[in-house]
């Protein structure tokens, strides 16, 4: 995937390039708000990631006028403003994502792989399956092979959420925020145990297990091997 | 300024007297003309009705009882028939026959100068008649007026003079006093306050408004303060640990793998400062009340019952039950994404000091119409003694030093509870700890 990064400070974002390459994207960088603009605007990214402020024109203009150009890549925002007010801006000017800085790595991969996949929806889905799982989001059933299983409201929301990421990492703060919509991490791992009770529920009576924990990092729902 | 206001005053003072003057001086003035008028009407009827003679007679009579009149009657020959003047006045007649002129008058044996006015009447044949009255003492009284009253314009500018120096003294000095408390202020010390006549005028009600913001910028800088004291506090040492590990893991021979787990634990400390961090910056924005600005009415009953759902299965880990009791449409303003914090804030604390098997209680119910909060655990609760301390920042009880966490928790709860005017009380839950939120009272016009 190509990836452009805008961001003033040069050493994160070699960092960023860096780890970017690793995770095996193809990544470009514009230090300042009009070359990432200029870049921006001659398309052929699958995702941005821009800082919100950037010396020569902020990340919030930048995103504005790539949206009024009718560009339409997904955008994350990186900020050092962690507000729910900056946050609420940030999207409102048309970001699909926001972080806040510090971060850890994996948090702004898995996110970017996350929006990667949004923004290529094969059609309004309304049943996914993955291996012998399927959830059907008209019906509200969930399927393993024959067997159905009996999923509470918010469990459902939660598998609905692994199903449409399945095969990307999903973090528990991304978990946090779109399934809860809360903005901030409890000290209690509370999403390490409502993930281990719906993996009860649709792993614990199979052979392979589909719902896997990703160590420092956090879960993936995909067929082993 | 003060000039200008000094010269609209003598101004006004001058006018004013002026007027006094001049409404005075022409009221005496056609008081004598129309005295003089009534009686040449009087003499011209008699004049009609008995001739010369008769009223030859009348004015000699008229003449010696009246002081201030004066009366003259002359013939053709101009020879005086009657009357107390000496002689025809030698001066020009003016329009309506009116004359001023000067007289010899006898004032207790002396002869003095007066001076008169009259009216001069033709009476046909040759016969003239004159009237007039003695306008001495009505031009005296003038003269002491007109000198009473320059002497009052005089006094009132020099005591408004006076009067206005020593107010505006009194008014620069308050005012000093407040730009010097503002100098000190700016110098650096906030303990400073405007003094306070008392009087209650509108420099006092200045000066306590001063005081009020001063008071609130004082006890902002001090929470501010405090942050940074305590981020400095609490992030300095385990910065120091992190630093420390790093420099002893790249001193001695380490395998890869222990540079690997050395990183590790480099960035799992991260995140807790990173916590840490976070956790001190909400307290400080709900302490300083600045998210005012985003506040607003949230339903707090389906934010309770969304928190009781998500520290259920947590409760339920630990062999614990946890009751929620959860009234409907409770609405309350302030922060929802704080106060969500806050809540799972206390939840965290009743799971972990919980002991295994235990109940965890979670009450949402309006008590004389005031939202009231319950978070209530079978732990081992906290004595009596410490439970206002808890609340501080930094505060772990011996019993809990040993089990991670910021000892921030219950302070982010208690900013988090002030913003929203709420009381914060810790109770006995017999056993345990039972944390009480009360609201304000709701409005009445709530569903």
């Amino acid at each position: 995937m190509r990836i452009l990064v805008i961001e003033d400070d040069k050493e994160a974002a070699g960092y960023m390039l860096k780890g970017l390459g690793e995770s095996g994207h193809v990544a470009d960088h514009a230090a300042d708000g009009e070359d990432g603009l200029a870049m921006a605007s001659e398309g052929g990214y699958d995702v941005l990631i821009v800082d919100r402020m950037l010396p020569k024109l902020d990340g919030l203009s930048v995103v504005e006028r790539l949206r009024a150009e009718g560009h339409q890549e997904p955008i994350l925002f990186l900020s050092a403003l962690g507000d729910v007010d900056d946050r609420v801006k940030g999207l409102k000017a048309g970001g699909d994502d926001y972080l806040v800085k510090p971060y850890a790595f994996t948090e702004l991969l898995a996110r970017i792989e996350a929006l990667i996949r949004r923004r290529n929806p094969a059609e309004v889905e309304t049943s996914f399956k993955v291996a012998d799982l399927e959830v059907d989001l008209l019906s509200r059933q969930v399927k393993r092979g024959e067997v159905e299983i009996q999923l509470q409201p918010r469990e459902f929301r939660l598998l609905e959420y692994l199903m449409r990421h399945a095969g990307q990492i999903v973090t528990r703060t991304m978990l946090l925020e779109n399934v809860w919509d809360y903005h901030f991490d409890p000290q209690t791992n509370v999403i390490d145990v409502h993930i281990s009770r719906l993996r009860t529920k649709i792993d614990k009576d199979f052979d392979t297990a589909l719902l896997q924990t990703v160590r420092g990092a956090g879960y993936c729902l995909r067929e082993p091997g | 300024m003060a000039l200008i206001y000094l010269v609209l005053f003598g101004v006004s003072v001058f006018v004013l007297l002026g007027f006094i003057y001049w409404w005075t001086a022409g009221i005496t003035a056609i008081q004598t003309d129309d005295t003089i008028d009534a009686e040449i009407t009087g003499l011209s009827e008699q004049y009609r009705a008995r001739g010369v003679t008769g009223l030859a007679s009348i004015v000699r009579e008229r003449s010696r009882n009246e002081r201030q009149s004066l009366y003259l009657l002359i013939d053709p020959r101009r020879k005086a028939l009657a009357g107390n003047l000496n002689g025809w006045p030698d001066v020009e007649t003016q329009e309506g026959g009116w004359l001023d002129f000067p007289y010899q008058r006898p004032v207790g044996g002396k002869v003095e100068t007066h001076l008169a006015r009259g009216r001069h009447l033709l009476l046909g044949q040759g016969y003239q008649l004159l009237v007039g009255r003695d306008t001495h003492e009505r031009l005296r009284i003038e003269k002491i007026m007109r000198r009473s009253l320059t002497w009052a314009v005089v006094l009132t500018l020099g005591l408004g003079l006076i009067g206005g120096l020593m107010m505006s003294r009194n008014f620069l000095r308050r005012i000093e006093a407040i730009n010097r408390t503002s100098r000190d202020i700016m110098a650096g010390d906030l303990h400073q306050r405007v003094p306070v006549s008392g009087g209650g005028d509108e420099l006092d009600r200045l000066a306590d408004n001063l005081n009020d913001m001063l008071e609130q910028i004082e006890r902002l800088v001090l929470g501010m303060r405090q942050v940074t004291e305590n981020i400095a506090h609490d992030l300095r040492s385990p910065l120091n640990r992190l630093r420390s590990r790093l420099e002893v893991t790249l001193m001695g021979e380490a395998s890869e793998i222990d540079y690997r787990n050395a990183l590790e634990q480099t960035i799992d400390e991260t995140s807790d400062l990173l916590d840490t961090f976070n956790a001190l910056l909400s307290i400080a924005q709900a302490e300083s009340g600045q998210l005012e600005a985003d506040s607003k009415d949230f339903n707090l009953s389906a934010l309770v019952r969304n928190m009781a759902e998500l520290y259920e299965p947590v409760a339920e880990e630990k062999s614990m039950t946890l009751t929620s009791e959860v009234a409907p449409g409770i609405t309350v303003f302030g922060n929802k994404h704080l106060m969500s914090q806050a809540l799972a804030n206390l939840l965290d604390n009743a799971v972990k000091y919980t002991p295994e098997g235990g109940n965890l209680t979670l009450v949402l119910r309006l008590t004389e119409n005031r939202p009231e909060l319950i978070v209530a655990d079978s732990g081992p609760g906290i004595p009596a003694a410490d439970r206002e301390h808890v609340l501080d920042r930094f505060v772990r009880l011996e019993a809990s030093r040993n089990s991670p966490g910021s000892g921030l928790g219950l302070s982010l709860v208690r900013a988090v509870a002030q913003l929203h005017c709420a009381d914060i009380k810790l109770d006995d839950n017999l056993p345990g700890l039972k944390v009480v939120l009360r609201f304000e009272e709701q409005e009445s016009q709530q569903v």
